[in-house]
């Protein structure tokens, strides 16, 4: 049986089914708007009942978009393109490569575009002048000899016929892409505290481990405010990473919208978590020596071999999240009082004893809120856009335009009759707009009379 | 003079520009035509200006940013787009009868944003996720689009006026509309380059997405709105491509889509409890 006539091939083929598909899709995404997405079962129970939750839950609503109904409807559309694709297309095809020398007359005739000249010229000299005003207009034309005549013919932007395959294509190429990525790929996120290290992080949703073949380290972390005093301007992290297969380390510094990426995989700034720790850096002005300690509040630790010991008293905390913006320290290095006294988060003071000088640095350590995501198919997708694009500007706004000069010897009465006629597959008002000046151009060569 | 001036004068020449298109139209009242072109040039520049001086504004108030990042400054730039539009329109067409269906969005837009409680007018300091080009892009080419899709829609709206009453009143003020058929390829061609920016501004703000958190496409409410709009303006080209759909048909698909761009614009940050970050109540 030939393709064209199967009952099945006919249908996957239709576009009346590719309307369908669209409007259906289109219709069902509404819900998975409405109904939020991918929240644990008990969400659903008490937003809708035990018994519509578990209806829900058997037509897997809460997680639609990747339910097999969902993605059914996909397949039924990539099927639909495809085979709608491979059905028309060698038409398509034929219309660009075709030799329209070949084209026949009496189609000529038919042209939605067409104006009849005279003249007494001979017909290689006619082709000549027909073929010089062609070119003057822009049009490259080929010449062919016919029994009676001659038939020139131009035509612009032939290939732009394919435009909208392209887009049919790069709709594909996006489904491919997204397919490679949730099969080759993965979404994790990790926590690293400053000063630590990992060299696995957990995939988001499932917890599950997944390593990552060589180390990042969170070397600092840094939150920075608007003067407004509330609005973080930016999150910053300063990244080491490890690779000892590879014999290689390097520092990277991250903020939001500007990730890492190594290996395939990529690091993006995504939250932090205050700690309940500060880095206490202690200098001593006098003998110059530094050490750095880490901390808890409420806890009293000393400088081992130094009578020193100090502590974090207090902490005023700032926010919801935890950060810190003021610490009470006590300080004691064994002579006269201890020192208590206030000072801010990320901040150097200086402590004045009877005996030394003593220069202090607080910070708080935060944790660096990782996303980290492998997505081999994202340069598929993103080809895939870019051929969309330029895909949809070629289907909208080029045009395969094409023009015919047909001379025929007329032998009662031995003049020649010239058709110059034309068409164009979209944008027709243009194109007659293009076509009238042709004919001017035409009409003023003196060898040429209108008929 | 400062950026809320100069775009509350804004909105009064955009109501000015929409009555007079609407008096042309409705009291056939020609001459009118050229003055209401040079006010909605006028309108256009002080938009223009309003938008500029609300950048230098933000820099001033040593934030710095492209004024497209809330619901208030997208309402403003949505109304700059739909009059730009316009007088493309009404430059290639010289008909200014489009401008009676077209002009009432630029002010409806500014007036909503000026007027309106709901969201802030303060130029507030960004988020660091919203710090990215890829935002402004995929801002601008979204509105144009939408832009496009508001004028097609008032384009559906009269045809529909005409087409209800062809023929029977010559000399009604409907018979001043264009030729049906002439409204319907003017619809169409505009629905053409909408739906490119459209495609433009959805994959622009993939990009966005997947360099602010790792994921190009994450199905959240407004994402899929944009998408469910998408997928309404491509039937409607295949409808009208390959099935020969026009007329009233597409007049009604015009308009339906926009209903569908306006549920993704407004109806998802106020109606549907919305995960976006961007937008929202408070803007
Ligand atoms: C959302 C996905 C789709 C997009 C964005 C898309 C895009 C386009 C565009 C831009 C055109 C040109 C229309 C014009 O010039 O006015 C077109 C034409 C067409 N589309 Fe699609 N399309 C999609 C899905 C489909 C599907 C699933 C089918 C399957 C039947 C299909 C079949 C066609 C056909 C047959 C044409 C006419 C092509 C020709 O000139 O022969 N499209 N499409």
């Amino acid at each position: 049986m030939k393709k064209t006539e199967n009952a099945a091939w006919r249908f996957f083929a239709s576009v009346k089914l590719a309307l369908v598909t669209l409007l259906v899709l289109a219709s069902t995404s509404i819900i998975g708007t409405i109904i939020p997405q991918n929240k644990p079962p008990e969400f659903y129970i008490e937003a809708f009942g035990p018994r519509l939750a578990m209806f829900l839950q058997i037509i897997d609503v809460p997680n639609m978009y990747n339910s097999w109904w969902f993605i059914s409807l996909l397949l039924l559309f990539s099927n639909n393109l495809i085979i709608c694709t491979i059905d028309r297309l060698p038409n398509v095809w034929q219309m660009v490569v075709m030799n329209n020398l070949d084209t026949d007359p009496e189609r000529l005739e038919k042209m939605p575009h067409r104006q009849v000249f005279q003249s007494r010229g001979d017909t290689a000299a006619l082709a000549e002048v027909a073929a010089g005003l062609l070119t003057k207009n822009g049009w490259q034309s080929q010449t062919e000899n016919k029994p009676a005549g001659a038939l020139l013919f131009s035509q612009k932007n032939a290939w732009s016929r394919l435009g909208v395959y392209a887009v049919h294509l790069s709709i594909l190429l996006i489904f491919a892409g997204a397919i490679i990525g949730s099969l080759f790929g993965f979404k994790a996120n990790v926590m690293i505290p400053e000063g630590s290290a990992t060299d696995s992080v957990y995939e988001t949703g499932t917890g599950k481990i997944l390593p990552l073949g060589f180390i990042v380290q969170c070397n600092d972390f840094q939150v920075s405010y608007y003067t407004d005093g509330g609005t973080p301007k930016e999150f910053r992290s300063d990244l080491t990473i490890k690779d000892d297969a590879a014999r290689k380390t390097f520092n990277r510094r991250i903020i939001v919208n500007d990730p890492l990426d190594y290996k395939g995989i990529t690091f993006y700034q995504s939250s932090y978590q205050p700690l309940q720790g500060f880095s206490i850096s202690i200098t001593n002005k006098t003998s110059n020596a530094t050490q750095v300690f880490s901390i808890p509040v409420g806890k009293k630790i000393g400088w081992d071999g130094t009578p020193i010991e100090f502590g974090i008293a207090n902490q005023r905390v700032r926010s919801r999240m935890g950060d810190v913006d003021l610490l009470q320290i006590w300080f004691s290095d064994g002579e006269g009082e201890p020192s208590l006294f206030v000072m801010n988060n990320d901040s150097t003071t200086s402590i004045t004893r009877p005996s030394a000088t003593y220069e202090l640095k607080a910070s708080q350590i935060y944790a660096t809120g990782l996303q980290v995501a492998k997505d081999p198919g994202v340069w598929v997708v993103y080809a895939g856009c870019t051929l969309m694009l330029i895909g949809l500007y070629v289907a909208f706004f080029l045009s395969h335009r094409r023009i015919w000069v047909n001379i025929v010897r007329e032998e009662e009465t031995d003049r020649c009759r010239i058709l110059l006629c034309g068409v164009s597959n979209k944008n027709k008002i243009a194109f007659e707009k293009e076509f009238t000046a042709l004919v001017e151009c035409f009409t003023n060569e003196s060898t040429l009379q209108n008929a | 003079m400062n950026s809320s001036q100069l775009l509350g004068i804004t909105t009064l020449a955009y109501l000015l520009s929409a009555m007079l298109y609407i008096a042309i139209f409705v009291f056939q009242a020609r001459k009118l035509g050229l003055a209401a072109t040079l006010v909605t040039i006028g309108a256009f520049l002080v938009n223009t200006a309003g938008i500029g001086l609300r950048w230098q504004e933000s820099y001033q108030a040593g934030i710095g940013y492209a004024p497209l990042s809330n619901m208030y400054e997208s309402l403003v730039f949505f109304a700059w787009a739909i009059a730009i539009f316009y007088l493309g329109l009404e430059w290639k067409y010289k008909n200014r009868i489009l401008g009676a269906f077209s002009m009432p969005f630029a002010f409806l837009s500014i007036a909503y944003a000026s007027l309106s409680s709901q969201f802030t007018k303060e130029i507030k300091p960004l988020i660091p996720a919203l710090q990215s080009n890829w935002l402004i892009a995929h801002v601008i080419t979204c509105f144009v689009g939408y832009a496009a899709f508001a004028v097609a829609s008032g384009l559906g709206i009269m045809y529909l006026l005409k087409d209800k009453k062809t023929g029977k009143e010559p000399g009604s003020i409907l018979s001043s509309l264009p030729e049906l058929k002439e409204i319907d390829d003017i619809i169409h061609k505009t629905l053409v380059f909408g739906f490119l920016w459209l495609s433009a501004g959805i994959i622009t703000g993939a990009v966005w997405a997947n360099s602010a958190w790792g994921t190009y496409w994450s199905w959240d409410p407004k994402e899929t709105w944009s998408l469910i709009t998408w997928f309404v303006y491509a039937a409607t080209l295949h409808a009208r491509f390959t099935r020969g759909w026009a007329g009233r048909r597409i007049a009604w698909l015009a308009i339906i889509g926009f209903v569908s761009v306006i549920f993704t614009y407004y109806g998802v940050n106020f109606l549907l409890a919305g995960l976006h970050s961007y937008g929202g109540s408070g803007g």
